[in-house]
């Protein structure tokens, strides 16, 4: 749940999607749901010569499940404070 | 209300209904079709669905019908600019023409993909991927 709501926290940041099949998608975060499915808009794919089928692509929704990394601006994400909701995270967790 | 739309995968789908939508596949296949609906899961029904296969600049259609594609078979559903496809710089050729040089391009992609993740995983210390329950 604390990695939706970081995501939640992103949204209209650029960020880079890189896809389990080596897919890098660069783009707007516009939305993130339960599964970390995300949805850019304004895409742009590196390395486009190699994916063709991408250059009419404007806007994709991209499902959680295939996704390898997301590469975040780190201007926007305070890494003291994600450790500390981290710990607060774990301690509620062993007390129920 | 409309604060609360975005973060739900029904809200992220809603206004590519209706829409001519690419789909690609896990096993890499690409779906163009008309988006009539879908689901949590990313279950998706498309209609009037073409596959597309691509080889250098040319492009070649293969006509599928009404499909309903099982949301963990799906990579990324893609909205096409309608506008952009028109200035997409490639040619439409028959689809027979095209399927030997399509089917050599995934042969070699396997072959290179096997040899990455032999390197990957006996060399430098990375699990394997696509095993059961990864999702991929």
């Amino acid at each position: 749940m604390l990695i939706f709501s970081v995501f939640k926290t992103l949204t209209d940041q650029q960020v880079v999607v890189e896809l389990k099949n080596d897919l890098s998608i660069t783009g707007t975060l516009k939305s993130v749901d339960q599964f970390l499915n995300i949805r850019l808009d304004n895409i742009k794919v590196l390395d486009e010569a190699r994916h063709p089928h991408m250059m009419a692509v404007k806007n994709c929704f991209i499902r959680g499940s295939v996704v390898r990394y997301v590469q975040l601006p780190a201007e926007h994400v305070d890494t003291q404070l994600l450790e500390d909701a981290t710990r607060r995270e774990t301690t509620t967790q062993i007390k129920r | 209300m409309d604060s609360l739309i975005p973060f739900t995968t029904s809200g992220a789908l809603m206004d590519c209904v209706d829409r001519k939508m690419l789909v690609i596949l896990r096993d890499g296949r690409k779906l163009h079709g008309v988006l009539r609906s879908y689901d949590q899961f990313a279950n998706l029904v498309l209609e009037d669905t073409v596959e597309r296969i691509y080889h250098g600049n040319a492009f070649a259609e293969s006509w599928y019908g009404l499909y309903l594609i099982r949301g963990e078979n799906v990579v990324l559903i893609g909205e096409i600019d309608l506008d952009q496809e028109d200035d997409v710089p490639l040619k439409q050729v028959d689809y027979n023409v095209l399927e030997p040089y399509h089917k050599e391009d995934v042969e070699d992609k396997k072959h290179r993909e096997e040899a990455k993740s032999q390197v990957l995983f006996e060399e430098k210390g990375f699990s394997k991927e696509g095993g059961e329950g990864d999702g991929y």
